[in-house]
């Protein structure tokens, strides 16, 4: 419990004192005493390899996603690059625009985070032709 | 002493006793949560002919679809956006109204206990009587005070007086 605790005020605080948007995936949901501690970039890379199987089923889709969004973090741009992708495989144009709107929901009172994910993914978007929830209308209540 | 090698029921004796029926709450439920935002199933399961052929297009090119069908894609999938399932419900107001309407509800249970239920007070609440009992108490020193007097002293305002202004003795 206070390891969580501890993890939500290490990312608050890094998030008030850096001044440029840094939104790397904080380190691992799981901090040992021992052991080697996965780093930013492995975590990053095992997820984008998650969704980039290529015979991915719908289960795993859900479940990654859920797993994804469950952690305290805002994921990376090509993690959500590979998810919408593996939903392009899935045909599920749905869970596309389901995943836009948690991102925006995850990031909470960060305001600048939503902005910059979809500047950085715009190109898989425009490729895939995948909306926003914005150009779609839903993003209101 | 026998042992069976399985305990699986035979094919020949399930169907002789036949399947239990599936309950509807043992199968998966869609919920709409912030915390899970692809649930187990469609939100609609049973598809409509257009539903089914707009699924069928689904499976081709994205961009060929138009703003409605991308709605409607949504929409079959999922019950509410996360802007609408995020919103208040304006419950509080029913709870606010519905505790001022008791309150004011036992004020006049109050009022009409005050004049049906309670008889007089005694006479001993009179304010002649109050102000003779206060002047005996006076006479008779009750509670005398005994204490070093501080320099400044709190008059019954609570503002302060100077020393030359003191409480009869």
């Amino acid at each position: 419990m206070f390891r969580a605790a501890l993890q939500l005020s290490v990312s608050g605080a890094r998030s008030l004192t850096r001044s440029r948007p840094q939104y790397t995936a904080s380190v691992a949901a799981r901090s040992y005493s021992h052991g080697k501690q996965e780093t930013d970039e492995e975590f990053d890379a095992r997820w984008v390899t998650y969704f980039s199987k290529p015979d991915i089923d719908a289960w795993e889709l859900r479940k990654g996603m859920n797993t994804l969004i469950g952690y305290d973090l805002v994921p990376e741009p090509k993690i959500l690059d590979a998810a919408l992708r593996a939903c392009r495989r899935l045909n599920d144009l749905a869970s596309a625009i389901r995943i836009l709107e948690a991102v925006k929901d995850k990031s909470g009172p960060h305001k600048e985070i939503y902005p910059y994910v979809l500047q950085e993914l715009q190109p898989t978007l425009n490729e895939l032709g995948i909306p926003t929830p914005e150009e779609l209308g839903i993003d209101k209540a | 002493y026998t042992v069976s090698q399985s305990t699986a029921v035979s094919k020949r004796q399930t169907e002789a006793r036949g399947v239990a029926k599936v309950e509807e709450y043992t199968l998966p439920a869609y919920f709409d949560r912030r915390e899970s935002p692809l649930p187990d199933i469609k939100f609609v399961q049973q598809l409509s002919p257009e539903q089914k052929s707009l699924k069928e297009k689904e499976k081709g090119s994205w961009a060929a679809l138009s703003k409605e069908e991308k709605i409607a894609l949504y929409r079959i999938s999922f019950k509410e956006s996360f802007a609408e399932m995020d919103k208040g419900t304006g419950e509080w107001k029913s709870v606010v109204a519905g505790i001022f309407f008791f309150i004011g509800f036992t004020g006049l249970v109050v009022l009409w206990q005050r004049k049906y239920v309670y008889g007089d007070v005694p006479h001993t609440f009179d304010p002649e009587y109050k102000q003779k009992e206060v002047q005996r108490m006076l006479d008779m020193r009750i509670n005398p005070v005994d204490f070093f007097f501080p320099l400044l002293l709190l008059n019954d305002f609570g503002s302060l007086l100077p020393l030359k202004v003191m409480y009869h003795k």
